[in-house]
């Protein structure tokens, strides 16, 4: 794939361009909106449950905005890639381009737009007087974990999408649950402790306490919660790929 | 060794339930086992191989399952049966405006379109003012491509697509772009890329058109192959079939019969012309209001009632004529041409309906 992608690298860098231009088009703001729509999530999120979970917690607006960091890079990327595959139809039927470039230049966009938000959060994280250090690097292995694994959603909701645009507005209510069990904005020591560990289960959470620990707590988190996001990805791209690659000539009949 | 090969291609649609349904009677139908796809053959064993430098034409009346073929030879489409082969670079211009993006620039739209069509950066920097200059576009680069009119559309997208130098050229349609001066000037752009020795696939409506470009032909009908061969037998027969009245059609069955309708449609047709050119020869049937068709049946009527020496004479006649130079009565064959042009779009809006 990454000889492909190599060969249509013009291509890409113009699809990128492009996702660019249409999301921000007729905005007076442009790209800072990536910035400040971030911010102002964070900031609602944190006027409202500061009093109620964060009066005793120190960095709770950093707590926040680890949560928000994900989640919205999460969504953007995932509701994104679903929509590309139908969004390209007209060129795919009659331009002969693999499909999937559409879908990771969206991802690339989202990418790009995650980028700028985590300036921001390290800025933040300054700000809060929390410190940088080697440790802090590993959130490398976050980072890059997170496209791959958003790109293995976004391959099955694309594929899935094409077949049944039902799929959106169920989506919809997924990302709504997903935002309510991912411990956003609450504290997981609300939850009866011997469910605590249910929340493993949930990719996304397992990001956002990456996050959580390298900034706030200033560690590097332990081997089981690196294996966890490994496992997660690893699967969730074979699923993606396989359903891709299944019904990749069928695409065309649907559209 | 061929530069495109068809192998028993054939290509199935599928229809049915499947594009209308949501999730919810996906499901009840499944679980009622009431879920119907329907198939549908576009194409059928469809079998033939073009040299390089070879320009094929394929004709069929609507429904043939011509452009399925051309998105199976394309790869955009991968064949349900059998299998095409291509060697070289393929670049094909199916439907040409669409596919853009309305809410991007004319600038944009070219960029993009170049980098989907496999262009490099660098190629599309040097191209670019000659693309705007061949489409006339130069005062609306800036414009939003919604803002262009539909002409414009197709002026921009045939000149992207007509920059490259490739392989296989594959024309659906793209001749009849644009204002009359366009058509001229693409029809001279692409007869050049054709004369670099690119092997090309037309289709086309226009037998006219096809005759004029092509060495081989290609006869689809409702996904048969009906006839595969030099571009002037299978166009004369196809053209004997499109003046049949169509509850009278019927195809033919094997390479005699071809040939046989191919040439008495060759006879008839010279007829025509005389006919047109000298009235005064042919006092008993000038009627004015005669439709194309009953012509052209009439006529061959009158080839079937000649005698073999006689279809003989005549052939011989036509044989002496190069078919694409002007016989001295020019301006009847045009006029006697643009009739069976106009005869046949108006056979393709009625199957249309």
């Amino acid at each position: 794939m990454i000889k492909k992608l190599e060969s249509y690298k013009f291509l890409f860098s113009e699809l990128v361009k492009r996702d660019f231009k249409k999301k921000y088009k007729r905005t007076v703001l442009g790209m800072l909106w990536s910035i400040i729509s971030p911010l102002l999530n964070v900031l609602v999120l944190l006027m409202i449950f500061k009093n109620i979970f964060g009066n005793n917690r120190p960095h709770f607006i950093i707590y926040i905005f680890s949560g928000t960091l994900v989640m919205s890079f999460y969504t953007e990327c995932t509701q994104g890639c679903m929509r590309s595959l139908m969004a390209n139809a007209p060129i795919f039927t009659k331009i002969n381009v693999p499909k999937s470039l559409f879908l990771i230049s969206k991802s690339v966009q989202a990418y790009i737009n995650f980028g700028l938000t985590l300036l921001v959060y390290f800025v933040f994280c300054l700000c809060d007087g929390l410190t940088f250090g080697l440790h802090t690097l590993s959130l490398i292995y976050p980072i890059v974990m997170l496209l791959l694994f958003n790109i293995g959603v976004g391959l099955t909701l694309s594929a899935l999408f094409v077949f049944f645009r039902d799929i959106e507005y169920l989506y919809s209510i997924f990302l709504l649950l997903l935002n309510y069990i991912s411990a956003i904005f609450y504290p997981v020591d609300i939850v009866p402790e011997q469910y605590q560990r249910l929340f493993y289960l949930n990719p996304v959470y397992v990001f956002i306490k990456y996050f959580r620990i390298v900034m706030i707590e200033g560690y590097a988190p332990s081997l089981t919660i690196h294996l966890i996001i490994l496992f997660d990805t690893v699967l969730i791209l074979l699923i993606g790929f396989f359903i891709y690659k299944k019904f990749n000539h069928e695409f065309l009949y649907y559209v | 060794m061929p530069a495109i090969e068809c192998n028993n291609v054939s290509i199935r649609y599928k229809t049915g339930d499947l594009q209308q349904i949501g999730l919810k009677d996906f499901v009840i139908k499944k679980l009622t086992h009431t879920y119907h796809v329907e198939e549908f053959w576009a194409d059928r064993d469809i079998t033939f191989s073009v040299e390089r430098g070879d320009m094929l034409g394929i004709v069929g009346t609507n429904g043939a399952g011509k452009s399925t073929l051309l998105k199976a030879i394309t790869g955009i489409m991968v064949p349900t049966r059998g299998s095409v082969r291509s060697e070289g670079k393929v670049a094909a211009l199916l439907e040409l405006a669409s596919g853009f993006d309305n809410e991007l620039t004319v600038r944009e739209n070219t960029f993009l379109r170049g980098a989907l069509l496999g262009y490099t950066r660098e190629f599309m920097h040097k191209k670019y003012d000659d693309i705007i200059a061949f489409a006339e576009l130069e005062d609306f680069q800036d414009y939003m491509f919604k803002q262009l009119s539909s002409g414009m559309k197709s002026r921009l997208a045939f000149s992207i697509a007509c920059l490259v130098e490739p392989d296989i050229l594959i024309l659906d349609e793209v001749l009849s772009v644009g204002d009359e001066a366009f058509k001229e000037k693409s029809a001279r752009r692409i007869k050049g890329i054709l004369a670099n020795g690119v092997t090309g696939i037309l289709v086309s409506h226009s037998v006219q058109q096809v005759r004029e470009l092509c060495n081989k032909c290609l006869w689809l009908d409702h996904g048969r192959q009906v006839a595969f061969g030099p571009a002037d037998v299978v166009c004369n027969a196809y053209s004997a079939f499109l003046f049949t009245p169509k509850e009278q059609r019927r195809l033919p069955a094997d390479e005699a019969e071809l040939t046989d309708v191919s040439n008495r449609f060759r006879v008839a047709w010279r007829i025509g012309v005389k006919e047109r050119a000298h009235p005064e020869d042919f006092p008993y049937f000038i009627d004015k209001n005669e439709t194309e068709t009953a012509r052209i049946q009439r006529l061959m009527n009158i080839v079937d009632r000649l005698s073999p020496e006689e279809r003989q004479q005549i052939e011989d006649e036509i044989d002496g004529v190069d078919r694409n130079a002007p016989p001295e009565d020019t301006g009847e064959i045009t006029a006697a041409q643009v009739m069976a042009d106009v005869a046949i779009e108006a056979e393709y809006d009625e199957d249309a309906d």
